[in-house]
């Protein structure tokens, strides 16, 4: 008998962050200091995908009729494992357990002064890789600065996501996030997701991949129309 | 009944409210002082949905300088900032406002999706007492109120009790309940749950409309008028009629 794996599910919280890319950074400087944001933020912007946002790999997921495009946000997320980053400078080894793919899907919004609960927390709303991939390797810790990602649309190469191009690296953001709480074990912190974020439609078929990374897998979901 | 979540004696149980005294599951009766007090809520399989609202009473967003929100101002918090009844909440050094908030809190109790306004008590299971502690020094204008400001270890209280719904429905329901906070016995804010700007049944309503709840998910309804700042050895009291009392030390 063949056994497939158990796809990994979250066992804690997960957290985006928001403007963890230079890019991102960029297309906002000219509003950042205008009303009613006054100011570019100082601590890390987060924000948290519920439960009911998971997504399997392979999942459809379901658009509400009122909805004509979704955002897709691929990104990386970290998996914390055992120990606390409460406290941690940015020199010490984070405690990262393992590192997974996500597609962090939104209403499309242009103001980022309230909470985007109703734009990111729909049902289904997140994609969530089915491998985890773990952070010490063989070869010693990875390097999530490498990571490169592909999002394709119906088979078209729609962004390529380069995490090099963050503002904080994976070490300074949880850092900065455990000044303030404090990460458990199992929680997940996504690395953030770039500018040229693709928008796609009921029908389409959303597939993200790490090709120099080939442990990933790849995390694919099909956007359905809501059936109520 | 009255639920509770406590440590006694070693071990972790689920306990009653029984004549000023907490019955625990094994009938044990014990003083309510002799327990270490946890959030009184049942663990879940998945993170667990805590939705909490802002400016949700009327005179509260006249005090912050804010127009009444034309539809819930909604945050999230992780389960990570909660702690128990006669627990210790930490002010950071250097802070120059820390503020309490008391507030009513629903516990849902059936998988609840779709849910009408006329239906939205069927899916609760009881309510209970948060304080949600707000650090205002952290406050900035991206995804405001940002989790640094309202996601901190210790920041959100909750308890003593579980209140059952149907104890709570059958005595008039949630949306006309007295609430207040004293600080070092003395009172400080006074309200009722009927000011709210959107109650109970509308929140149920609103959320479930695109996100489903799951039971063990949170509600935190927002705080009214009368919030000041909190120091060290600072003991917090917030409570709301028929549900009980919120003990809290700022240390």
């Amino acid at each position: 008998m063949n056994l497939a794996p158990i796809p990994y599910s979250p066992t804690g919280t997960v957290y985006g962050v928001l403007l963890n890319f230079q890019g991102e950074c960029a297309a906002m400087a000219a509003r950042m200091t205008q009303p009613p944001y006054q100011a570019a933020p100082r601590a890390p912007v987060l924000y948290i995908k519920t439960a009911n946002t998971w997504s399997a790999n392979g999942a459809d997921i379901a658009v509400p009729r009122s909805v004509a495009e979704v955002e897709v946000g691929a990104t990386i997320a970290m998996v914390l494992g055992p120990g606390s980053t409460r406290g941690q400078g940015p020199s010490a080894a984070p405690a990262v357990a393992s590192y997974v793919l996500m597609n962090d899907l939104s209403v499309p919004h242009s103001s980022f002064f309230r909470p985007p609960v109703k734009f990111k927390c729909l049902d289904g709303f997140l994609g969530i890789g089915a491998r985890l991939v773990l952070a010490a390797q063989a070869t010693g810790a990875m390097d999530p600065a490498l990571f490169k990602l592909h999002v394709h649309i119906n088979g078209s190469i729609r962004q390529s996501v380069d995490f090099s191009c963050v503002v904080r690296s994976a070490a300074q953001l949880l850092a900065d996030v455990g000044e303030f709480m404090t990460l458990r074990e199992g929680d997940v912190l996504m690395l953030g997701c770039d500018i040229g974020r693709p928008l796609a439609k009921v029908g389409d078929r959303i597939e993200i991949s790490a090709p120099d990374w080939p442990a990933f897998g790849s995390l694919s979901n099909t956007l359905i129309a809501q059936a109520t | 009944m009255k639920n509770a979540r406590v440590a006694y004696a070693g071990a972790l149980h689920t306990a009653l409210e029984r004549d000023g005294q907490l019955l625990l599951a094994d009938g044990r009766l014990v003083a309510l002082e002799a327990v270490v007090w946890l959030p009184p809520l049942q663990p879940v399989t998945r993170a667990r949905t805590i939705l909490a609202l802002g400016l949700n009473y009327a005179d509260h967003a006249k005090e912050l300088e804010f127009k009444a929100p034309e539809e819930p101002l909604v945050f999230i918090k992780s389960e990570s900032a909660l702690i128990g009844h006669r627990a210790f909440t930490r002010r950071p050094p250097g802070v120059t406002f820390m503020h309490y908030e008391c507030e009513l809190t629903v516990v849902i109790g059936k998988t609840a999706r779709h849910v009408k306004r006329c239906d939205a008590y069927d899916f609760v299971a009881g309510y209970s007492v948060a304080n949600d502690y707000a650090i205002r020094d952290y406050l900035e204008n991206w995804y405001r109120p940002n989790l640094r400001v309202k996601n901190r270890d210790t920041c959100t209280p909750i308890g003593p009790w579980l209140v059952d719904a149907a104890d709570v429905h059958a005595a008039g329901g949630p949306m006309n309940l007295a609430l207040q906070t004293t600080v070092n016995g003395k009172l400080t804010q006074s309200g009722n749950t009927r000011d709210m700007i959107f109650d109970v049944p509308f929140l149920i309503e609103y959320f479930s409309s695109f996100m489903t709840l799951q039971p063990g998910d949170l509600i935190l309804t927002g705080t009214p008028d009368g919030v000041v700042d909190c120091r060290a050895g600072d003991v917090v009291v917030t409570e709301i009629q028929a549900l009980g009392a919120l003990h809290n030390t700022i240390q």
